[in-house]
């Protein structure tokens, strides 16, 4: 999951959301979208070491609550 | 110990009694003129040619595992000089050209086998692209013939021509294309090495990079810590923890890369041949299996292991080009860890660390690189000058967004290689 900069951030926040990357070997929280079934977006929590999924959010659930802690 | 047509036949008549080890398995010292982290394909060619074409030989390769036990043991061995994108050319075409001397090079049987890569289409508007790209090589100063129909089935009688959904039109016909053997490519390099006087330090993993005002020092590892002028960082799919350890974060991520093998059958597929409407490409491997994989499983993964989607799709379009295949058994599949680039090119530059250099991202295309990129990044680390044909491998370049260099056209971002 990363957080989009705004348009005039500049062009090391833009290279830093947009190409460089932690590359976790380990657990990391990723947008997923349920292309084969429903189309709905998700937030998964997924190890990428051993593929387990530890959790899974509905994107607009996890959206709604980022903007209610803003 | 030279290996000749003799020596094999006085060997066999002898009881093969008097092969020696390959390498040596030195005690690391506690200094190097160079250390070069990671002992894969490019790891250990760079060390070579350091001590080859640039005499020093006061430096030593650190691998965690085995020599060989990465990437450069995993993959389906394609070797090719067929990109289209400046930058790309010029350092493929040169790495052809090393694979064509390296079994003399490096007095090793590498089993390459420039057996021709036949690359099909299947519309009119694929074959525009593919005549493209034809003479971008032939442009280049490589070979490419564009092959119609009967050209093809020439070549390849056992396609299915006429499938409904997707008739084969023609193929590109690269001629120097071919595989070689991955595993006697490490060992080939790693024993050139050896004689040369490197260290080639196994069961050895760079735990942290020691860094003085911006200058690199040395490394710490699990057999203690080591000090060197100079660190060349080339782990392949580990690009990204290893980097942390410096402090960089990389535009890599790594993906796992699927491949399949089946039980060993007579001599039936003579070429690398590749389905251009989904994701399988084939070649039969000189123990009779035959060889095969697609594309990416498309997230993030350490897990060397891929998933069921991938390995459906491949098979399904392994069986629409060739159904002939469908009686083989498949054996194996496993899969590697690859350092994805958002433009699916790869990387040879210094850092902004005085002395400490990077090799990486070479996605699932850096087998056929292993000479060429251990040439280059050893100019580099040498001479601190980019070597010509790499010269356009920057790490900046995303940031900037000048000299991209995205053979596919899908744009610079991550998850579209
Ligand atoms: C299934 C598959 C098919 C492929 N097919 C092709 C193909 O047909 N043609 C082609 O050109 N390319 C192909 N590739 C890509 C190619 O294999 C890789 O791009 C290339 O091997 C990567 O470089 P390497 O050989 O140096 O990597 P590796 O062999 O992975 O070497 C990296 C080494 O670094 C070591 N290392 C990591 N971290 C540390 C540490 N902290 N300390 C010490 N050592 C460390 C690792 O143990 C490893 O041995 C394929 C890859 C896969 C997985
Ligand atoms: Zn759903």
């Amino acid at each position: 999951m990363l957080a989009r900069p705004g348009p005039d951030a500049g062009e090391v926040a833009w290279d830093n959301y947009l190409h460089l990357r932690d590359n976790p070997a380990g657990v990391t929280e990723e947008l997923w979208q349920h292309d084969g079934g429903c189309g709905s977006w998700l937030v998964v929590t997924r190890d990428t070491v051993s593929h387990v999924i530890s959790k899974v959010e509905m994107a607009a659930d996890v959206k709604r609550a980022m903007q209610a802690a803003s | 110990m030279r290996f000749s047509g003799w020596r094999v036949l006085r060997e066999g008549l002898t009881g093969n009694k008097g092969w020696a080890p390959h390498w040596r398995d030195p005690e690391p010292k506690a200094e190097y003129d160079a250390v070069i982290i990671g002992g894969g394909g490019h790891g250990l060619s760079t060390a070579y040619y350091l001590a080859k074409n640039h005499g020093m030989t006061n430096i030593a390769v650190l691998e965690k595992g085995y020599l060989g036990g990465g990437n450069v043991g995993r993959n389906t061995t394609i070797v090719r000089a067929n990109y289209g994108q400046q930058g790309n050319s010029e350092f493929y075409s040169h790495s052809l050209k090393l694979w064509e001397g390296l079994e003399e090079d490096l007095n090793y049987n590498a089993m390459h086998s420039a057996r021709g890569i036949i690359n099909l289409f299947h519309s009119d508007g694929q074959r525009d692209a593919f005549a493209r790209r034809g003479n971008m090589m032939i442009n280049q100063g490589d070979d490419a013939e564009l092959l119609d129909r009967e050209g093809v089935r020439h070549l390849l009688p056992y396609l299915d021509f006429d499938n409904i959904r997707f008739p084969v039109y023609g193929g590109l016909l690269h001629r120097r294309g071919g595989t070689a053997r991955h595993d006697a490519v490490a060992w080939g390099y790693a024993r050139g090495a050896d004689q040369r006087g490197v260290d080639l330090i196994q069961q050895c993993e760079v735990t942290g990079i020691n860094i003085e005002n911006g200058v690199v020092k040395g490394v710490q590892t699990t057999r203690g810590a080591i000090r060197a002028k100079k660190v060349g960082i080339v782990v392949a799919g580990r690009s990204g923890q290893v980097a942390a350890m410096a402090g960089m974060r990389l535009p890599i991520e790594s993906h796992v890369l699927q491949a399949f093998v089946t039980e060993g059958l007579k001599p039936v597929i003579d070429h690398v041949v590749s389905f251009g409407m989904g994701h399988f490409y084939i070649s039969q491997s000189d123990k009779g299996g035959l060889v095969f994989g697609g594309d990416l499983d498309f997230y993030a993964s350490y897990a060397s292991r891929g998933n069921m989607p991938m390995m459906e799709h491949v098979m399904e379009a392994g069986m629409t080009l060739m159904p002939m295949i469908g009686k083989a058994k498949v054996l194996r599949s496993w899969g590697g860890i690859m350092d994805m680039t958002p433009d699916g090119s790869p990387i040879i530059d210094k850092t902004d660390t005085e002395g400490l250099f990077i090799d990486c991202g070479w996605c699932y295309g850096g087998f056929k690189a292993v000479p060429g990129s251990g040439f280059s990044f050893a100019h580099l680390m040498a001479t601190g000058n980019h070597h010509a044909p790499a010269a356009k491998f920057r790490l900046d370049r995303f940031r900037t967004g000048a000299g991209l260099m995205d053979e596919e056209a899908t744009g610079a971002q991550h998850n579209l290689h």
